[in-house]
């Protein structure tokens, strides 16, 4: 069954912003579209367009009422996407992100391991064999919810979340996995952690990804791990 | 160059400008001044262009020692009281300053936040775009965080006006205890068939829980209608949405925020974000009904009445 709408539907969210919803569930068909019409929109972004959010289902579009209203920038994007089959989308990215998995940097991996009846090495191989969707940006700077986790590692979250997680620290939630870019309070099953600075605001691009791009991890050794830390400055 | 010494912080001080919507799309919230017509106006006040930085003062005031040789500040917004170096000052107008005053922001009489703009502007480091200060993120302003007593602010150059200004008296926003806020149904809206009426008719009163996050108001329940669920998949928050919790309290969301997953019943009209910045825990607000032409109409009134004030600053007399 698709959760995909016939017809997007259009939420007015004050007087600034316009949310065009493609879809009904968190599904990789509805991503792919919201993605998809965010990249023709940021492509040739009509006057007034202040900034164009992609989330699971839907996109939010931000504008300057001085400048722009919904009546002049729905015809636009709905024309964009009525060409959809014509015009290409750009492939999206694949970011690489090296993970050290387990022990002191993952501390939950031997509870996801028990409750699928896995190994940890399973589990390792199982969460880094997929190139992951970055579904949505939020919470804190850059902490990305992905999707297309494999079911056999779904783990509910923390009864009692942690009051402080490194940066870096990568989890499960659910059917979801992502990364923490900074310390934070937080409840997900931590698996492992990247050595990367997810989050460097001095940096003139202080992030590593965006919405659309898709994850890879990469299991990296303890030796490994250090190296690039290091080289992170950290 | 140097311009104050921070002798005291004040509760909750803070640099600010138009906010940073640059990376909203990976999660950074845009910051920025709450109450941003008292921003410009201050900015105006001292000849600043329209978006440098300022300090945001909450509830109490910090104590400014000046360091600079001659500069202009303007206080907009809160009532607060104001003084240099132990004379009353005025608000709402240019005050040219030297070095040794020393700038005294009292507690807030009405309102909640004011904006005290200093010529030049605020000089801290830009960061992604802005120099907003978020202190949740820790980035902008001092170091990511609230002024702290020793803390020295640097200004950017500029020239202390040769006429000061005022802005007439007719023209100084009233702070009242009761509040209306214009509110646009959605993005969720069909979840409250029967809720929006609750909500666009009944009084809320503001809880100790308000701050640049958001507001949380206590008052007549308003439930989802039955086979909606108590969440929604998690979505940009803008502010100025309304979201509903399950135990049915609304909370206006501000700037703080990138994104949720409670239902959004109605969201507040831009040019009455504010209004918000100035209420306070036990004010009571009310929504009124608006509609998206409304908003727009208003956004325009307000951008002329702006440019007007701008034209019309008048020398004191």
């Amino acid at each position: 069954m698709s959760h995909l709408y016939d017809k997007p539907q259009i939420r007015l969210s004050g007087d600034r912003a316009v949310l065009v919803e493609y879809g009904d569930a968190i599904d990789p068909a509805v991503n792919e579209k919201v993605r998809a019409v965010t990249a023709l929109v940021k492509g040739s972004l009509p006057e007034g367009v202040e900034a164009v959010i992609p989330a699971y289902r839907n996109l939010s579009i931000l504008y300057d009422p001085l400048v722009t209203s919904p009546d002049r920038i729905l015809p636009h994007l709905l024309g964009l996407e009525a060409r959809l089959r014509e015009i290409e989308v750009p492939e999206p990215r694949t970011v690489e992100i090296p993970v050290l998995y387990g022990g002191e940097c993952g501390p939950d991996i031997g509870f996801v391991a028990e409750r699928g009846g896995l190994t940890v090495d399973e589990v390792i191989a199982i969460h880094a064999g997929t190139v992951y969707p970055i579904y949505m940006i939020g919470f804190t700077p850059g902490f990305c919810y992905l999707g297309g986790l494999d079911s056999r590692i779904h783990t509910p979250r923390r009864k009692t979340p942690r009051t402080l997680l490194p940066g870096g620290s990568v989890g499960i939630a659910e059917a979801q996995t992502g990364m923490y870019p900074v310390d934070s309070p937080g409840g997900w099953q931590i698996i492992g952690r990247t050595p990367l600075r997810l989050f460097a605001p001095e940096r003139e691009n202080p992030f590593l990804y965006e919405p659309g791009d898709r994850i890879r991890f990469v299991p990296v050794s303890p030796a490994e791990y250090n190296r690039i830390r290091e080289g992170e400055g950290r | 160059m140097d311009a104050f010494r921070v002798v005291s912080p004040g509760s909750l001080t803070t640099v600010q400008d138009r906010g940073r919507y640059r990376f909203i799309d990976r999660g950074v919230p845009p910051s920025g001044a709450l109450d941003l017509t008292a921003f410009r106006i201050a900015n105006l006040l001292v000849g600043n262009p329209e978006g440098a930085a300022a300090l945001e003062v909450t509830m109490a005031g910090p104590v400014l020692e000046v360091l600079c040789d001659a500069a202009d500040v303007a206080l907009a917004g809160a009532d607060m009281d104001l003084t240099v170096n132990r004379q009353a000052a005025p608000m709402w107008r240019t005050l040219r300053v030297r070095k040794g005053d020393l700038i005294r922001v009292g507690q807030a009489k009405s309102g909640c936040r004011a904006c005290l703009a200093v010529t030049g502007g605020i000089d801290v480091p830009l960061v992604m775009g802005s120099r907003s200060t978020c202190v949740k993120a820790k980035i902008g302003g001092v170091e990511g965080r609230a002024l702290r007593k020793g803390d020295v602010l640097g200004r950017f150059a500029g020239q202390p006006l040769r006429h000061p200004r005022c802005v007439p008296p007719e023209s100084v926003p009233v702070h009242t205890a009761d509040i209306v806020l214009r509110a646009i149904p959605g993005p969720q809206e069909e979840a409250f068939a029967r809720g929006l009426d609750t909500f666009f008719g009944s009084s809320y009163d503001i809880t100790p829980e308000a701050d640049r996050m958001g507001y949380r108001l206590q008052g007549p329940p308003v439930h989802h209608d039955e086979g909606f669920p108590q969440s929604i998949i998690s979505e940009p928050t803008i502010p100025g949405n309304v979201q509903l919790p399950a135990d049915g309290q609304p909370i206006i969301l501000l700037v703080e925020q990138t994104t949720g997953g409670y239902s959004k019943i109605a969201t507040v009209i831009s040019s009455d974000i504010p209004k918000i910045a100035q209420a306070v825990p036990g004010s009571r607000v009310r929504f009124r009904r608006s509609t998206l032409e409304e908003a727009h109409r208003v956004c325009r009134e307000q951008a002329l009445r702006m440019r007007e004030l701008e034209a019309h600053l008048v020398s004191p007399r």
